[in-house]
């Protein structure tokens, strides 16, 4: 069933503040085996002129992804979870997410279509940090494929 | 923001030092506990057949972040991207073997741009198999 049109353009409340923990982004690097120290050692950090440790490229995507839950989740647009996959993603950064960032987004619906009978939509993430500094952008197109014909 | 690498030193087609990235199933669920993406698709084998995949697949999410230490590794400072946007193309297959699958990732300087930034296009390969398309880096060096 093809999505409603008129959810194009729609925003949901900002979500409560995610604070961002070192030792988090320290998990985070140790899963991708990324041994930069920039992510593990707030001196490392401070001697490129961050405050503290910073998060790798794609850290904020858990952030970012869980927002996007309430336009997944959203009953009224009814997407079928269950068969959507990750089509792109893009991040525009205006500075690196760094421990002791406290991290609202606010959730938009870009493009709603209906490509070959599969279900598309982009959702733009704009995050803030709590003084309402923008930190990044991200862009999640999700895909929600058709069922195969019975 | 502190780059190691000069804008001066980069030409259109300079090419970063590649890198290949192992993935085990061990790999997946430590990503899973880090990221908060417990999707069964990349944990459980049974489910992921049943829902019509080879094996067991990475997070989409893991190969970008492995593609994109090509770019960090290289200018040194994390903070140096400035935006960084991927498609995934085709799932990383991960055998419960000890091997694993593994991500090959090449990126070259496709573009100068203003203000000291480059756009790096990057290529990440799995069994033969290009992983990630229109995947692009844009990069503030020095």
């Amino acid at each position: 069933m093809a999505l409603d049109q008129s959810f194009v353009g729609r925003s949901y409340p900002p979500t409560d503040p995610y604070e961002v923990g070192r030792e988090k982004i320290r998990e985070f690097a140790a899963a991708v085996g990324d041994t930069n120290p920039v992510y593990s050692d707030p001196e490392a950090a401070k001697a490129y002129g961050y405050p503290d440790v910073i998060a790798p490229p794609t850290f904020v995507f858990a952030i970012t992804f869980k927002a996007a839950g309430q336009v997944i989740e959203d009953p009224q647009l009814g997407l079928d979870y269950s068969r959507v996959v990750h089509g792109d993603q893009k991040f525009a950064y205006a500075r690196p997410v760094r421990a002791g960032d406290r991290l609202s987004v606010v959730s938009t619906i870009e493009a709603v279509k209906s490509l070959a009978g599969n279900d598309v939509i982009d959702i733009r993430g704009e995050v803030h940090d709590e003084t309402g500094e923008h930190v990044v952008t991200a862009w999640t197109k999700l895909v929600s494929r058709a069922p195969e014909e019975a | 923001m502190a780059a190691q690498i000069q804008y001066a030193d980069v030409e259109v087609g300079t090419e970063l030092p590649a890198a290949s990235f192992p993935v085990t199933r061990a790999t997946l669920v430590q990503y899973a506990g880090a990221s908060g993406d417990f999707n069964p698709i990349h944990w459980n084998e049974k489910f992921a057949k049943e829902v019509g995949l080879p094996d067991v697949i990475a997070h989409g999410m893991f190969t970008m972040a492995e593609a994109i230490r090509v770019v960090t590794d290289w200018v040194g400072d994390p903070g140096a991207v400035v935006e960084y946007g991927v498609r995934f193309t085709r799932p990383v297959v991960v055998p419960n073997d000890d091997q694993g699958g593994l991500i090959e990732v090449t990126a070259k300087v496709a573009a100068k741009l203003d203000d000291n930034r480059v756009r790096v296009d990057l290529t990440a390969m799995s069994a033969g198999q290009k992983v990630l398309g229109m995947s692009r880096a844009v990069v503030e060096l020095a």
